[in-house]
């Protein structure tokens, strides 16, 4: 009744290429910023550090993935390594000059994050689907090798860690330890606004549907005059890069300082697959309902269950997250490949012929 | 039907984000403490936080609390991962903990820079940045009573005590056995200086966290070097392994030492009569023959509110967890005292674990007489660096080997300086200290 496209006209090719076609599309994608935006100032302390903040810190990551995984069909599980590359190119860059401010050095740490994937993506020209898991696989191994054994990338720290320094802008600080959480919400919030922006106008671009046409089917693709090599190398490069950027955020403005070689393990490599798989693959909606699924289910079980009269412990909770997340994995595997977002599709879908289905 | 759903899931969400801050009791000394029992590490994680939470739970069973205030003693499970250390950090703050208790290098690194700004002190009891021993840097921060540094010291004088003199070391080859992660890699400073120093071969042998179970191919280079003494600096599912290893290559045991967090009864057990002989350092006796050990057995144990089998009071990473928390209990009545306060918080426990100072008479009074040495932080020394000592695996349990062996201060003591100031300095607006010094009382 209300969500229905009747009497919007479109007049012109650009509006019938838009991405948000409909008008209560685009009304609802600015009351989701104008409620981020509101967010941190109503949102306890709590909320903001452990939910709030890794959220928007993975979908970055998470969006990147999907880049490559969901829209151009190559299998990776170095996610977390590239995350790493960008934590520690940004401690690396901001600590050579700090003079440069760091929201810059957050960006371009993305930047050397791009260039260890294409090196790691060389590969995928060879090698697909499992055997591209596999070989992605190594670089995750080298790079959690590399963060621990090469002292230069954590300044000679004896204990190994990389600690985020205290940084500002206009005089405000946004990262180290005196940073107000809201501001540092408000900074990652911003990436992500703008990685997102930039992930969305890349895949529906000439780019994004060459990187579909070679997920497709990469034959066809290359004889329709598709460069495989360009193509996927491209995507390795974009989604590596979203990692960079996403492994900066993550340590930068969350964790403020960590032993970052076990931070980047291989268990997080997996948690940005299995959030890629959940929200739905080649999905943009669907990264941030798959990282929102990752990142706040243990949490609400964990805190939020005892808190309102549920009896459960910690350890219970821990062992109950990775039930669910497994079962769910499969069961959406075999049931729904495309996710959430397809949950959300068919829920638009139904809406739009509401109260009169057909 | 749509909204009715949509309001009702915006309820439960909202009684999420706001139930789990209900105001506490304000009778009562909040403390939520990290622990893992899942995950890799948990073999280690299990033992240590059934002996903190059973301590406490004595405490508020037998006594009514430190002082008359019960202490609201909450676990928060953190699987030895960062982020969700993270979280218990934020669970702590919102619960008014006095004191964090990180249990993990990593969320110890993580929490150090918040601890002046929320005014949570962190203790990281033998663990964390061995730098923040120096309490004029890290005022906030306390990691009695010794650090790796000291650890690898010890063990050094230990192999030289055995071979007959320091004299003796030359040309012997000494390996460290260590977990490829910042805490494995702590004490290869010390050693490397040590190796020089007394002119031994230094060998190292890492094994990935990923590794930790399959150390094979560790154990045949180790016998192909001829290493004639192994320290072992592994946590976790990693010790079991290097155990059995090392008595399946034909390694001598009695040659492999573990710094004490390598020193749990299932660590040495799995290796059945082939693990008698494994020696590790420990700052505090085993076994249950202590009035403290007895109580918790009378008080909580025998009542059915341990989460430990019985048997397992009193081994030595549970006695670990009673360390811990008796040090913990005992800071706890100096802040009562130093502020007159019965309630106190964060502020008034810093002061009062500054102000430690665990004579004999102090450890007799806890019911632990001989427990553990004596020790005392000032306020510019908040570790102590006590002494050690090792003990053996004799099948069964472990045995008291060697005397107290008091680590070699003026060797470690430079180091954890200049580790602090780089530390201040590579943290650009790294507070100078405000705190008044607490005298000891």
């Amino acid at each position: 009744m209300f969500y229905r496209e009747t009497g919007q006209f479109k007049t012109n090719y650009a509006d019938d290429m838009a991405i948000f076609p409909i008008r209560q599309d685009r009304i609802g994608i600015a009351i989701i910023i104008a409620i981020a935006l509101i967010l941190p100032f109503v949102a306890s302390d709590f909320v903001l550090k452990t939910i709030l903040l890794p959220f928007l810190a993975l979908s970055v990551a998470v969006i990147g993935l999907n880049i490559l995984t969901g829209y151009t069909g190559l299998i990776s599980l170095g996610s977390a390594g590239f995350m790493g590359v960008g934590a520690y190119a940004c401690y690396k860059l901001t600590t050579l000059f700090p003079e440069v401010n760091i929201i810059i050095w957050i960006f371009a740490s993305g930047f050397f994050a791009a260039a260890v994937g294409v090196f790691f993506g060389l590969p995928s020209l060879r090698i697909k689907g499992l055997y591209l898991a596999v070989a992605t696989l190594a670089a995750q191994f080298f790079l959690q090798w590399a963060f621990v054994r090469i002292p230069w990338l954590f300044n000679y720290n004896p204990s190994g860690a990389i600690e985020v320094p205290l940084r500002t802008l206009f005089g405000v600080p946004i990262t180290g330890p005196t940073a107000e959480l809201e501001v540092k919400y408000l900074i990652c919030l911003g990436f992500v606004i703008g990685m997102t922006w930039l992930a969305s106008n890349l895949v529906h671009g000439r780019i994004g549907r060459s990187w579909m046409a070679v997920r497709d089917m990469d034959i066809a693709a290359e004889l329709m005059g598709i460069k495989l090599l360009n193509a996927k190398l491209l995507a390795f490069a974009v989604s590596s890069f979203f990692c960079g950027v996403s492994g900066a955020l993550f340590v930068f403005l969350y964790l403020g300082g960590a032993e970052a070689g076990t931070e980047f393990a291989i268990r997080l490599s997996f948690l940005i697959l299995f959030a890629v798989i959940i929200g739905g693959t080649g999905s943009m909606i669907g990264s941030f309902f798959g990282t929102a699924f990752i990142v706040a289910l243990p949490t609400i079980l964990k805190f939020g269950a005892p808190a309102i009269g549920i009896a459960i412990t910690g350890a219970t909770a821990e062992k109950i997250v990775l039930m669910i997340i497994g079962a769910l994995t499969i069961y959406l595997l075999i049931v729904e490949p495309h996710g959430l977002a397809r949950l959300w599709q068919i829920m638009k879908q139904k809406l739009r012929v509401w109260p009169f289905p057909y | 039907m749509m909204f009715k759903k949509l309001a009702l899931g915006a309820t439960v969400a909202a009684s999420v984000l706001t139930a789990g801050f209900a105001a506490q009791a304000q009778d009562a000394i909040n403390f939520v403490h990290n622990t893992y029992r899942t995950g890799a590490f948990s073999g280690s994680g299990i033992p240590v936080g059934d002996g903190t939470r059973d301590y406490f739970t004595m405490l508020n069973n037998r006594d009514g609390g430190i002082g008359g205030v019960r202490i609201n003693f909450e676990e928060c499970e953190t699987a030895y991962d960062t982020r969700r250390s993270v979280e218990c950090y934020e669970q702590g703050k919102a619960k008014n903990t006095i004191l964090y208790v990180p249990w993990s290098t990593g969320a110890t690194l993580a929490a150090i820079p918040r601890a002046h700004i929320d005014k949570i002190p962190i203790f990281s009891m033998g663990y964390g940045l061995s730098a923040s021993a120096v309490g004029d840097v890290f005022p906030w921060v306390f990691n009695m009573p010794i650090t790796y540094w000291d650890g690898a010291n010890a063990f050094i004088q230990h192999v030289a005590q055995q071979e007959g003199g320091f004299d003796k070391l030359r040309g012997k080859t000494i390996g460290l056995l260590h977990l490829d992660a910042p805490f494995g890699k702590e004490p290869i400073p010390i050693l490397e200086a040590l190796a020089k120093q007394h002119g031994f071969n230094l060998k190292l042998y890492p094994v990935a966290p990923a590794e930790m179970q399959n150390q094979s191919s560790v154990w045949l280079t180790i016998r192909r070097d001829r290493t004639d003494w192994v320290y072992n600096q592994g946590w976790g599912a990693m010790n079991p392994t290097a155990v059995r290893e090392a008595a399946r290559g034909g390694f001598p045991v009695n040659r492999l030492v573990g710094v004490w967090w390598a020193g749990g009864d299932d660590d040495a057990r799995p290796a059945g009569d082939a693990g008698r002989g494994y020696r590790a350092l420990n700052w505090h006796q085993t076994g249950a023959n202590f009035p403290v050990i007895q109580d918790i057995i009378k008080h909580v144990v025998d009542r059915g509110q341990s989460l430990s089998a019985k048997e397992k009071v009193g081994e030595n990473l549970y006695n670990r967890g009673v360390y811990q928390a008796i040090i913990i209990a005992e800071a706890i009545k100096n802040a009562q005292a130093i502020t007159g306060k019965k309630v106190i918080n964060g502020e008034d426990m810093r002061r009062g674990l500054e102000a430690l100072n665990m004579t004999e008479a102090k450890w007799a009074a806890a019911g632990a007489p001989g427990f553990a040495s004596p020790f005392r932080v000032t306020c510019s020394d908040h570790n102590s660096q006590s002494a050690v000592y090792v003990m053996e695996w004799d099948g069964k349990a472990w045995k008291r080997l060697s005397a107290d062996i008091q680590p070699q201060k003026e060797q470690v003591r430079p180091l954890l300086e200049e580790a602090a100031k780089a530390f201040a300095t590579s943290n650009a607006g790294w507070p100078a200290r405000t705190e008044a010094c607490q005298n000891n009382s």
